[in-house]
């Protein structure tokens, strides 16, 4: 059970609000805030959409707050509106939705290539590296490393979000940071250098 | 010709091997493994320059992955949010309007439905029926009547069941409505 930066749990605060102490959600907004907008912004790069998006879920998530019924983390939850907020965000901008078609993602990675040249001081930071890095990576792959790694969930919650047993998710996980190496080695592999050497 | 062929299965069993190494070092790393293989791996880490290095490879992705932080957005995010959220209630939950016995319900008046039909249908099957040449269902169709079931009477009766339920069904979520608007109300003067 999470606890907030006020020594409450998670659980407490959805109470609070439930029971009408409408102020008590933004300490639930505070805790979870970076962890909504890091996940929206693998949707969207574009920082004002993802403000944007990021705000709609918590709105969403508010008024669905009776609906939580406590069985799985508080973040597992937030992450299933995070995803369906985002896709029909997308959806409804008409924007680039990544496929998993391996055909359109190789197609972004190349146009992300022919773009490294304009974004050579970006590329210096390791922040920008590793998110250029995660964006080349299929969604799915994208997303267990994601909720893994920034959402700090466990195998088992990252089953349940996906819909799939938590060995399926062990495996998933493996070979996403696997591509992540590849991906590393290929294209930044003076970066990374940099990076060890410090 | 079979020097290639050898020198390409050498390297298969290579990559096999490198896989079966990764996958044992993940675990390991994850801290997903049984105390015994824990022990193994630590053991073979102590030893092995294969593994050795390895382990310094996947090491440093799960240290650029760990230590990366999250992004933050604006300085007036929480503010932002806490005035949209301001325009509306807190929504009953789904669970508490839709009530299961109605569902329940509903669906074993189908299968009844569904059931009843079936069994109307397989009695007045001929199955001695000689075959034709051309084809024929084996039902007689003539037998089939639906107006002796479907008459005034029983619509009206159907009708007045779904009236029912769904007069049911509207004053239970008129009444979670108006206790969620009570307790809206004492958390805004509170």
């Amino acid at each position: 059970m999470e606890v907030t930066s006020t020594g409450q749990t998670d659980t407490e605060i959805i109470n609070r609000v439930l029971k009408g102490d409408q102020s008590a959600f933004a300490l639930l907004v505070e805790t979870y805030k970076n962890y909504v907008f890091t996940l929206v912004l693998r949707f969207t790069e574009n920082r004002e959409d993802a403000e944007e998006i990021a705000q709609d879920v918590f709105v969403k998530a508010y008024r669905s707050l009776a609906d939580f019924r406590g069985d799985s983390k508080f973040s597992t939850w937030l992450f299933t509106i995070t995803r369906t907020t985002c896709l029909s965000f997308l959806r409804k901008k008409k924007l680039d939705i990544r496929s998993l078609d391996n055909e359109r993602t190789g197609l972004q990675v190349e146009n992300r290539e022919s773009s490294f040249g304009a974004n050579q001081v970006e590329q210096k930071s390791r922040h920008a590296m590793l998110n250029r890095a995660i964006s080349m990576l299929s969604p799915d792959d994208a997303q267990v490393l994601n909720l893994f790694y920034k959402g700090d969930q466990s195998l088992e919650e990252i089953g349940k979000i996906m819909r799939l047993d938590p060995n399926t998710i062990k495996v998933k996980l493996h070979r996403a940071r696997q591509r992540l190496k590849d991906k590393l080695e290929k294209y930044f592999a003076h970066e990374v250098r940099e990076i060890h050497a410090d | 010709m079979e020097q290639k062929h050898l020198s390409r299965n050498l390297l298969i069993k290579k990559l096999e091997m490198e896989q079966e190494i990764e996958k044992r070092l993940w675990d390991y790393i994850d801290n997903r493994c049984s105390p015994e293989e824990k022990e193994i791996v630590g053991r073979l880490l102590s030893q092995d320059p294969v593994w050795q290095m390895k382990y310094a490879e996947l090491m440093g992705v799960h240290d650029l992955l760990q230590k990366e932080d999250l992004d933050m957005p604006s300085l007036r995010f929480t503010k932002n949010v806490m005035e949209e959220i301001a325009k509306y209630q807190v929504a009953p939950a789904t669970q508490n309007y839709i009530n299961k016995n109605v569902i329940r319900g509903i669906g074993l008046f189908l299968l009844t439905l569904v059931a009843g039909l079936f069994i109307y249908i397989t009695k007045s099957m001929n199955w001695n029926s000689a075959p034709t040449s051309h084809f024929s269902l084996p039902i007689d169709t003539a037998k089939l009547n639906p107006e002796k079931f479907m008459n005034n009477t029983v619509v009206l009766v159907f009708t007045g069941l779904t009236v029912v339920l769904s007069l049911i069904l509207l004053d239970q979520f008129l009444q979670m409505k108006k206790k969620m608007a009570g307790h809206g109300t004492q958390g805004g003067t509170a």
